[in-house]
């Protein structure tokens, strides 16, 4: 059995040993509630929880006063969205966002419909990029909330972020970013960018799982957000819950230890990325990169192969964890929308696999895994219908398929 | 989700994989699927005077259930009469490979394969014009 090589990064991340190192005695002896005012526990774990603060407002360049804890970027984005809306729900009810946004934030905009909330869905270009003129034009003047996310989590691409958020300042539009894949990775300063509410996950950045937040500005202007979950106020009354001490701690340090490497990190991961590229490319024909590889994630590498099918291949390299835009990785059975939306054919979606690069990769192991794609590729062609009958100059897009 | 040890089995050593001659009066081919919904299978069978499959042949594009059902395919045809391979059931399929719910279309995308090379090969067989069966002629438009 060969040893796993990890190339799900955009999935989750390993717990980094130095942020676990971290958590550890809020694990045990250090067990106190944040909240707790009266003893020395609570006060041992408040400190802990704001120094996090401190940690996590650095990277962003934002005040520690502004970051709200919550249990994931699914949440920050369901405070930012539904709460944003909610509080302001006099001034507007209009929100725009766009296609290839994460789940997470497509289905509570969806789900404001019912509130009375009209969603704009922007769409994107071939590299799955929105056009600045296609979001001027969508604003009316009962918009309230713009929510565009910094880098996609499948295709890796970077919006115009700091484009967007000057202009949502110039219209007086409220501006959240969900950068789960982006924060710890990629600079991010949210005074020069313009961003109001930001969404932060810990495990996509070798943190805990279980464990978020959200950058909610204070000042110029102040961005208030109406409660999801309603209790004992913990939060600013933003996010009742006794915090969780130990995955903030975690959190907190992987934030550090990602704000410290990302200079050098970005340069060494982009260069794994750029030779997995290079070893497909050079070696295979019919193959065709998703996404933007000079201004998108360092690590994130989406590649269709031609005439194979998505799932096919993982099984075929299974020593290698990737993911797949292919319908037969989902549970809906439908390939992956975001591919959809830059036009990619349904055939080149089921043909896509994800390959997200972090920190604990090596240049060997790239190597090793190129090889393999190389070598499953050829050996699926030598099975594939489409391959053979691509060779014998049919072209595929005129057949009169069978479907079932 | 787990692969069963038949499909990986079937992955990893496919049996029958190729092309058969589609020209050849003695050959049926059954191209069903679509590449957009991801899975295209290709079934060829080739039979003797008294129309028992002597041979066969897939090329799928699918995932690994698909290929396994390809190629489970070709491995039971063999051998038998057409009449015979007619009453291969997706469920025995599903049974064999023991498929999650999920993959059930790849069985049942095997069964339609077999169906359309034995249509294929007895409109050849009966004197529908030779060389001109409505599947291969699918196969090759545009």
């Amino acid at each position: 059995m060969k040893p796993m090589i990890y190339l799900d990064n955009n999935a989750t991340t390993p717990l980094d040993p130095r942020a676990l190192e971290a958590m550890m005695p809020y694990l045990k002896e250090k067990f106190g509630n944040a909240a707790s005012r009266n003893h020395a526990f609570g006060w041992e774990a408040e400190a802990a929880v704001e120094k996090a603060r401190e940690q996590v407002a650095a990277v962003i360049n934002a005040s520690p006063k502004e970051i709200v804890w919550t249990s994931g970027a699914t949440e920050s984005n369901n405070i930012a969205i539904k709460g944003t809306v909610r509080m302001y729900r006099d001034q507007g009810r209009h929100v725009i966002t766009q296609v290839t946004e994460h789940k997470a934030v497509i289905d509570p905009c969806k789900y404001l419909a019912g509130e009375g909330v009209e969603t704009t869905f922007l769409g994107v270009d071939r590299q799955g990029r929105i056009s600045m003129d296609e979001l001027r034009a969508a604003v009316r003047p009962d918009t309230v909330l713009v929510s565009i996310m910094f880098a996609n989590n499948e295709i890796g691409t970077i919006q115009p972020i700091a484009e967007i958020g000057a202009f949502c300042k110039e219209r007086n539009i409220i501006f959240h970013t969900d950068a789960t894949q982006a924060f710890g990775k990629v600079p991010i300063d949210v005074e020069a960018m313009g961003i109001d509410l930001l969404s932060v996950s810990g495990h996509k950045i070798y943190g805990p799982k279980g464990v978020g937040a959200l950058y909610v500005r204070r000042r110029k202007p102040r961005v208030r957000c109406e409660a999801v979950l309603h209790g004992g106020g913990h939060e600013r009354g933003m996010r009742s819950g006794t915090l969780n001490v130990p995955g903030i701690v975690g959190l907190g340090a992987a934030a550090e230890i990602a704000l410290r490497e990302m200079p050098a990190e970005r340069v060494r991961v982009a260069r794994m990325r750029d030779r997995l590229w290079q070893i497909l490319d050079s070696q295979l024909d019919d193959i065709y990169l998703n996404g933007d590889i000079v201004n998108g994630l360092p690590g994130t590498l989406n590649v269709s192969f031609s005439y194979v099918e998505g799932e096919s291949l993982m099984m075929g390299f299974s020593n290698i964890a990737v993911s797949s835009g292919s319908a037969c990785t989902s549970a809906s059975l439908e390939p992956s929308y975001v591919l959809k939306s830059l036009g990619v054919g349904d055939e080149l979606a089921h043909s896509s696999i994800r390959f997200s690069l972090g920190r604990f990769n090596t240049a060997e192991e790239i190597e090793q895994a190129g090889r393999q794609v190389v070598a499953t590729v050829r050996r699926l062609r030598e099975m594939s219908p489409l391959a053979e009958m691509a060779a014998e100059g049919i072209d595929l897009s005129k057949v009169q398929w069978a479907g079932h | 989700m787990a692969y069963s040890d038949k499909v990986l089995d079937h992955y990893n050593n496919p049996r029958n994989i190729g092309s058969l001659d589609k020209d050849n009066p003695a050959v049926g081919t059954g191209i069903v699927g679509a590449p957009e919904c991801g899975d295209v299978m290709k079934l060829q069978i080739q039979v003797d005077e008294n129309r028992r499959i002597v041979d066969a042949r897939f090329k799928t594009f699918g995932c690994g259930s698909a290929i396994a059902s390809s190629s489970l395919a070709t491995e039971w045809v063999k051998g038998k009469t057409l009449d015979e391979a007619l009453q291969i059931k997706n469920t025995e399929i599903v049974r064999e490979l023991a498929l999650p719910p999920v993959k059930i279309h790849c069985s049942v995308l095997a069964e339609d394969a077999i169906r359309a090379a034995i249509a294929d090969v007895k409109r050849k067989l009966d004197g529908a014009r030779p060389g001109n069966p409505d599947v291969a002629a699918t196969a090759s438009a545009g």
